[in-house]
């Protein structure tokens, strides 16, 4: 999926004199997970550069770029260190148009590496959509292949509003069901790697359904989903699996659609559980689905503590625990 | 782009130009470090520790050093009789066995025995030099670098690396990422992995210690990459403000991971002159100096137990190691650049002092070699021995629900049930 990104960055940076690229390690390095590599010497120090180790900095100079008429693209180093950043995204990037009657505007997208299964602990490990989501103003976008990483990137970088853009770290390199005993499978090895090298583009706000079915529908992004493919096929279970890949806006017509066909609804996200994106789906499909529903809705999230960097393969909700709430569902 | 009036003002200047700044070298060019003034040991005065600020202000741009290229202690911050024989060698043997652990520990990374390993080779004297020289009281406030700290409290490297191999023994249970150390009892402030909100935390501790009226310090560090983060701003302003005894360390070791220390200011100033619009004193000190490094902290302990306030330093050193064993440095900075490091190496430095005086000779320093080897070769047999990342040996997975709060609050309990239900 790094490759995808960087692919995404080209096309936009080769496109667009008004992009600009920018982040901790993104210049000469390439970033610590390679997503510019090579960017900097094609297109230069204007366009591509270091900045010192600040987000609250970082953030803050894309919002004042983005007000004289650049499209900044910020990376942070890992979505655990967005924090110091939180004022400049919160109160600023997000309001700017709305403060100030569309007078000045944020068009920037900040990239950061989420979600954990590479051993990080709590400070690398971190799935922080939710503080996003509940922000007026901010979009959030969180793709679960290659081919949708470049595709959103691209939208998400012309979009005229900021956009946080998360990647799960773990499919940086291939894709991982939650079966860390298995070897990894990279994406040239795999259907979904395929990400064509030119322009194109794929809407925010659209959901895809990634595997249909009839018994229970399944929302999930990023990671998850792959883990909601094993769990289906562990279980038998005949689950209709929805990829969100946008959390805000979030597509409710797809999931309206796939509840009301299924009558179930099991929620599957990495991060924490209270107060997590899926309390908000669940609300929403309870307000839009409920005489469709046969059963409670359920959710499978990480737990509600820091995540642990031992017990890591307890903390993450792997296709086990998906498996059992998909179980559940289909008997009550 | 629609910023400004139009017409556009009239401007004789021409475009502007954004300006990157650029290391001195990068893989394939000759390591250069003439942009590093190096003056001759014992050429920077001593000012009483009482001295107003205002008064010293030109050595945020010098270099205090006292080892000399022979290894004679030089100058008027040499310590003298104050730093006895036996107190330097018990540094050396800490940097030694430092070196020895993280060597050791590295390789246990790239055996698969844990996820992950920090080396802190070519920087040791910095925190050994603190372990020796604060009070067992005062409290360290450290980056995951100065594992010497630990070393030189004589902390058990058994309890160092349970938490490396992530084991049944690890006192964090597993939580943390190897190197991300707590040790209250060794006066070592548990290490977080967000750069730099140590360092105001070091400001809150010493500012208490003044409100209780209290005897002792803090010390924090940073790294130079660090001192970008708002959070090393709001420490010099808070410690300015209150006057806190609080000494501020800022480990210039040239590169933050790839970037070199220009990106985060230093081409424009040093990173002591920080310190001088907040009116603190600044100290720039060589730092793979020991005896310049005892020196440095006994002025800026002393002045903070006199009331005098924060001391800034800047330690100027070389990381020589990759940043962690994820990093490459081949991809960034010239391959041997560590061995064109002008101010040498701390270990190697203290040793030709001390033989230089008659106290040390190659021969013993071959045995402490061999001898820190060995100690670190048996610790590590035992702590392997009550297991690791590889072999699972990790600990209970209930524990992931304690210490989130003092009292298991009834959805954590029900969670923890969840997860023991699951085979
Ligand atoms: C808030 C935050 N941002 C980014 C990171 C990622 N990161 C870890 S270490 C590092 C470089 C730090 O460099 P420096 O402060 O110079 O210390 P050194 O590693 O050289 O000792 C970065 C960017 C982080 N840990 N925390």
């Amino acid at each position: 999926m790094n490759v995808a990104i960087r692919s995404a960055l080209d096309v936009m940076l080769g496109r667009d004199g008004q992009v600009v690229v920018f982040g901790e390690d993104v210049g000469y390095f390439g970033g610590v997970f390679r997503c510019t590599e090579g960017l900097q010497s094609k297109y230069g120090e204007t366009r591509v550069f270091d900045t010192p180790i600040a987000e609250g900095g970082i953030i803050g100079v894309a919002v004042g770029m983005g007000a004289y008429g650049l499209r900044p693209v910020a990376e942070i180093q890992f979505a655990d260190y967005v924090y110091p950043g939180l004022d400049q995204l919160i109160s600023e990037a997000a309001r700017l148009r709305y403060r100030s009657g569309a007078d000045f505007t944020a068009p920037l997208t900040v990239r950061m590496p989420a979600g954990g299964g590479i051993h990080g602990g709590q400070t690398h490990s971190q799935s922080p959509e939710a503080l996003f989501t509940h922000v007026c103003g901010l979009k959030t976008v969180l793709p679960s292949t290659p081919y949708d990483a470049k595709g959103l990137l691209i939208a998400s970088i012309e979009d005229d509003d900021p956009v946080v853009f998360l990647e799960p770290k773990r499919l940086y390199n291939g894709p991982f069901d939650g079966h860390p005993e298995r070897p990894i499978v990279p994406w040239t090895d795999h259907p979904l790697g395929d990400v064509p090298e030119d322009y194109y583009s794929i809407p925010l706000g659209v959901a895809a359904v990634r595997r249909p079915g009839s018994d229970v529908t399944v929302l999930a992004y990023g990671t998850m989903v792959y883990v909601a493919e094993a769990a289906a096929a562990e279980t038998g279970v005949d689950a209709e699996i929805i990829d969100l890949r946008t959390l805000l806006p979030l597509d409710t017509d797809t999931i309206v659609q796939s509840v009301e066909k299924t009558g179930r609804c099991v929620i599957v996200h990495e991060a924490t559980r209270t107060s997590g994106f899926g309390a908000e789906l669940a609300a929403t499909v309870q307000e839009l689905c409920f005489f469709h529903l046969e059963s409670p809705i359920q959710r499978v999230t990480g737990w509600d503590t820091p995540y642990p960097h031992a017990q890591e393969w307890d903390y993450f909700p792997g296709p086990g625990r998906v498996g059992a709430a998909l179980r559940s569902v289909m008997e009550d | 782009m629609d910023a400004g009036n139009d017409p556009d003002p009239p401007t004789h200047h021409g475009p502007l130009r954004f300006q990157v700044p650029e290391p001195s070298a990068r893989p394939g060019d000759e390591p250069d470090f003439s942009y590093l003034d190096v003056p001759p040991a014992g050429d920077t005065r001593r000012p009483e520790v009482s001295v107003d600020p205002h008064q010293i202000r030109d050595l945020a741009d010098a270099m205090i050093r006292v080892l000399d290229d022979d290894g004679n202690a030089v100058g008027p911050w040499a310590p003298g009789a104050e730093l006895s024989a036996d107190a330097m060698r018990r540094a050396l043997r800490a940097m030694v066995i430092t070196r020895a652990y993280d060597d050791r520990m590295f390789q246990s990374q790239r055996q698969g025995k844990t996820s992950f390993y920090m080396r802190s080779t070519g920087e040791e004297a910095i925190a050994v030099g603190h372990a020796l020289e604060l009070g067992p009281r005062d409290m360290f406030f450290p980056t995951y670098r100065q594992q010497g700290w630990l070393i030189a409290r004589e902390w058990p490297l058994v309890d160092m690396m349970c938490q490396i191999f992530s084991n049944e023994r690890d006192r964090l249970h597993g939580r943390q990422m190897p190197v991300m150390y707590s040790a209250k009892e060794a006066g070592f402030f548990t290490i977080s992995g967000n750069l730099g909100t140590q360092f105001i935390q070091a400001v809150g501790w010493a500012m208490a210690s003044a409100i209780a009226g209290d005897t002792c310090l803090a010390a924090g560090v940073v790294g130079e990459g660090t001192t970008a983060e708002a959070d090393f701003h709001h420490a010099l302003t808070f410690a300015a403000t209150y006057q806190a005894p609080v000494i501020l360390n800022v480990v210039n070791n040239q590169w933050a991971i790839s970037s070199f220390q220009g990106i985060a200011g230093g081409a424009s100033s040093t990173f002591a002159a920080r310190a001088i619009g907040h009116g603190i004193p600044a100290l720039r000190i060589d730092g793979n100096d020991y005896l310049a490094v005892v020196a440095g902290i006994r002025w800026a302990a002393e002045r903070a137990r006199r009331n005098h306030g924060p001391t800034l330093i800047e330690w100027v050193t070389y990381r020589a190691a990759a940043h962690s064993s994820s990093d490459d440095p081949s991809k960034y900075r010239p391959q041997d650049e560590w061995k064109a490091w002008p101010l040498g190496d701390p270990v190697e430095r203290l040793a030709t002092h001390l033989g230089q005086i008659g106290e040390w000779s190659p021969v013993r320093q071959n045995e402490l070699d061999e001898e820190a080897k060995a100690i670190v070769r048996a610790a590590a047999k035992e702590a392997e021995g009550y297991g690791t990342l590889l072999d699972g040996h990790v600990a209970d997975r209930r524990s992931l629900f304690e210490d989130v709060f003092k009292e298991m609050p009834a959805h954590l309990r029900r969670q923890r049930d969840e997860l023991e239900r699951l085979t």
